[in-house]
């Protein structure tokens, strides 16, 4: 029996409660993508119903269809484009007039509705009516009551889609925005008719209408079109606009807006009673505190404390667990192989390497567990009300704040953690500053480096990098907003949606897509990267090309302790040392070796030698890779960031000034390949490149600046 | 008068919305439309931005944006 398939696109408002019932239809069976050539995500996936196969297509949630935002232009065109047989609008049925606001552009086009009134159990509790049958009629579209976060409603809201697109008499109406905007309307469709550019969907009377708006995408779009005929149609629709401006006294755009409020207006007065006036709702009672003027700063501190400790405290048991789980892996992989190139590959290599990546999982869990709380609870939206006056003055937006508190932790979610913002400049600044909050992965340089060259003072030095760090995050967010990403930053405007209790199934259902997709994405490029850096470190081999014999060394180091010329502490020394020394050669034979020793030049005038050039590009992995590279280039072995011996000898190298340079280079430069990995899922090349470029070279010109500066005084 | 001078706990009613491009479309979309009745309720805790009502919902936005307002109050 062959399948009919029919694809459904799901729109609404934010906050109407839209990805509860995609959830509630698709199950499991759901897939997330980005639409080509955007960074808007793409939700999609599929039920089998009826005897249907129905696609279902969660389009980005809006307010309205205009060409101002991305979401918006995405949710449009998927319409015009893709077209849906049918569109189904989620409706918080709470808040009718403003969520129909959005119906009635998606009744101009022309598409197939059907209306879900959503949380249609709080409307009949706080004692409002709806004629459904009346209103339904009113605007041709069925209406289905749900109830999402209880599951109620969704197979009538399937069984009511696949009715309305069967029915093939479907009653079709139009919006009337007065008789002086439809005689305009008119003209300029026929124009745009007779010079044959009409597309045949969503039809004339719908570019007319976007044209009077002045609607940026479609402007273009006739454009390309219609070529040298563009110019006449630009006319009629300037004489249009400068004649309705005019008669109206308003911007034709304004005139249509208001006829749609008018026409939901209408619509309403004859179907909505509200029997009883609400008193303070809960969620007034709420914002009381939690947005008071007084109380809402330390309450937003204090709620940002305890994500943070939980984020990390909690996170650090499986994170150590994953440590072990993976060395003990390595281990018994090294001991089931004989030693040579593959086992190094595998465990030094690939195990390492993906074991580095995935030691971050459980902080992302968590993290977004967090923010999956804050937003589905409502507080997302307040805290960017509490925080916007401190960060509009950055040049950013006030939900920036929550991923840049995050990157001190790491940087990773924090680059996730980007999405909450919506504006595509917004989240690229804030994604491009989000390094300098200076992570968990660099404490160990400085802990190592403060130690070494300041122990008196070693707290305070390391306090003044993370200072430095959001000195730097301000100053380049400033400079990104007036240079790369200038422009109209987007209005602040925003809906603080009443307060619910975030569901268990939807937390938990963001929660696993997003870490899914950092171990899926991060993890392939990871593993690649990691293969490429242990070639680099490993090959070409040094073989017999060592200065010195260190296995005589060893072998007559052997037979000293053999006939107890030396005690056995004395033999573990030094052979260690001979070990250690054996590394450090290889190491500067491999690529990487030789590559750092040819850009040392690069790095000379930063009082950075051929070992901390290594060093730092090794941090390229990780930056706490970083210590344990200094421990093989300065013969250490097992070093770690408290290592004494470590210490003494890059105090001996080196002086204070360099020390306390290279902290800030590493400071500076991009925190990881992990990292990268996601910033390109979540930007793109072109970004992930920007970010390493400019970090890179930011982190250069400060070190130079300091190193040449401060030489002149020591 | 415009949105941003009003003080918080009044009563408004839109007379013109001002500007044009993102923002002018911005505000009709969330519902500022000419005629309708808002109330400024609070100022946020550092003094920016404002959360009013307005179609029976929260809306905050920043006095610069709500400069483009016009408001007689009521």
């Amino acid at each position: 029996m062959s399948q009919k398939e029919i694809t459904i696109a799901l729109a609404g408002n934010p906050n109407s409660g839209k990805t509860t019932i995609f959830n509630n239809i698709t199950g499991a069976r759901q897939h997330v993508g980005n639409y080509p050539g955007v960074t808007v995500e793409k939700k999609y996936g599929y039920i089998n119903y009826k005897g249907y196969k129905i696609n279902v297509v969660d389009l980005p949630g809006t307010y309205s269809l205009t060409a101002y935002s991305e979401d918006e232009v995405v949710a449009r065109n998927y319409i015009i484009n893709e077209n849906p047989d049918i569109v189904v609008d989620i409706i918080d049925s709470s808040n009718l007039e403003r969520n129909l606001y959005l119906a009635t552009q998606f009744i101009e086009l022309g598409v197939p509705l059907v209306l879900a009134f959503n949380m249609s159990d709080m409307t009949k509790t706080r004692g409002k009516k709806i004629n459904i049958e009346l209103l339904s009629k009113l605007l041709a579209s069925p209406i289905v009551e749900t109830v999402g976060h209880k599951n109620k409603g969704t197979k009538d809201l399937l069984d009511a889609a696949i009715k309305h697109i069967e029915n093939k008499d479907r009653e079709k109406i139009e919006i009337k925005y007065g008789e002086e905007v439809e005689n305009e309307l008119e003209k300029i469709s026929k124009f745009i008719e007779d010079k044959k550019t009409l597309q045949e969907r969503p039809g004339s009377r719908w570019i007319a209408l976007k044209l009077l708006e002045q609607d940026k995408e479609i402007i273009n779009k006739v454009k390309e079109e219609t070529g040298e005929a563009y110019l006449e149609i630009e006319q009629e629709v300037n004489r249009s606009i400068k004649h309705l401006s005019n008669i109206l006294r308003d911007n034709p755009a304004t005139v249509i807006a208001d006829a749609r409020y008018g026409f939901i207006r209408g619509a309403l007065t004859e179907t909505y009673k509200e029997t009883e006036i609400e008193k303070v709702s809960a969620t007034d009672k709420i914002d009381g505190v939690l947005t008071n003027r007084i109380v809402g700063l330390p309450i937003f501190a204090v709620l940002m404390w305890l994500m943070f400790q939980f984020v990390f405290k909690v996170g650090a048991y499986p994170m150590d667990w994953i440590d072990i789980g993976f060395s003990k892996l390595g281990d018994l992989v090294s001991n089931a192989m004989p030693e040579g190139l593959i086992q190094s590959l595998i465990v030094d290599g690939i195990i390492g390497g993906v074991g580095g990546v995935i030691i971050f999982t459980p902080n992302i869990i968590l993290l977004f567990l967090c923010i999956a709380i804050l937003e589905d609870s409502g507080y997302m939206a307040r805290v960017a009300f509490i925080m916007d006056r401190l960060m509009h003055k950055i040049g950013l937006h006030g939900k920036s704040f929550i991923p840049m508190l995050i990157g001190f932790g790491c940087t990773i979610p924090s680059y996730m953690g980007s999405r909450i913002l919506e504006n595509k400049k917004d989240r690229l600044i804030t994604m491009h500053v989000n390094t300098f909050m200076s992570c968990g992965a660099r404490l160990p340089v400085y802990i190592l480096l403060a130690g070494a060259f300041f122990p008196q003072i070693a707290g305070n030095v390391i306090f003044s990098i993370y200072v430095i760090g959001i000195v730097v995050a301000i100053l380049m967010a400033k400079l990104l907003r007036v240079t790369r990403f200038k422009g109209e930053s987007a209005p602040f405007v925003m809906e603080l949606p009443p307060y619910r209790i975030p569901t268990f199934k939807g937390v938990l259902l963001h929660t696993w897509e997003r870490t899914w997709l950092y171990i899926k994405k991060a993890g392939t490029i990871i593993l690649a990267v990691s293969i490429l850096m242990w070639i680099l470190f490993t090959f070409p081999m040094i073989g017999e090309n060592y200065s010195q014999d260190y296995d005589a060394e060893i072998v007559s180091l052997e037979q000293s302790f053999k006939s107890n010329e030396i005690t056995e502490e004395e033999y573990e020394e030094d052979l260690t040392e001979i070990e250690a020394m054996k590394g450090a050669e290889g190491l500067a034979y491999s690529a990487a070796g030789r590559m750092e020793r040819f850009i040392e030049p690069i790095f000379k005038p930063l009082g950075f030698d051929w070992k901390l050039a290594v060093a730092s590009i090794s941090g390229i992995a990780a930056k706490e890779v970083v210590v344990s590279t200094m421990g093989t280039l300065y013969s250490i072995q097992e070093a770690d960031e408290e290592s004494e011996s470590l210490r003494e000898n890059i105090a001996r190298e080196y002086n204070p000034l360099i020390g306390y340079n290279f902290m800030l280079f590493t400071l500076l430069y991009f925190p990881c390949m992990a990292g990268m990995a996601v910033f390109r899922r979540e930007a793109g090349w072109k970004e992930m490149w920007f970010q390493i470029g400019y970090t890179l070279l930011l982190a250069w010109v400060v070190s130079l600046v300091v190193f040449q500066i401060g030489r002149l005084f020591i | 008068m415009y949105l941003n001078e009003i003080k918080p706990k009044t009563k408004c009613r839109i007379t013109k919305i001002l500007g044009s491009g993102g923002i002018h479309s911005r505000l009709l979309d969330m519902g500022c439309v000419k005629g309708e009745e808002i109330e400024v309720i609070k100022v946020a805790p550092l003094g920016d931005p404002i959360d009013i009502t307005v179609k029976g919902y929260h809306l905050t936005l920043r006095k610069n944006e709500a400069k483009n307002i016009e408001v007689e109050t009521i």
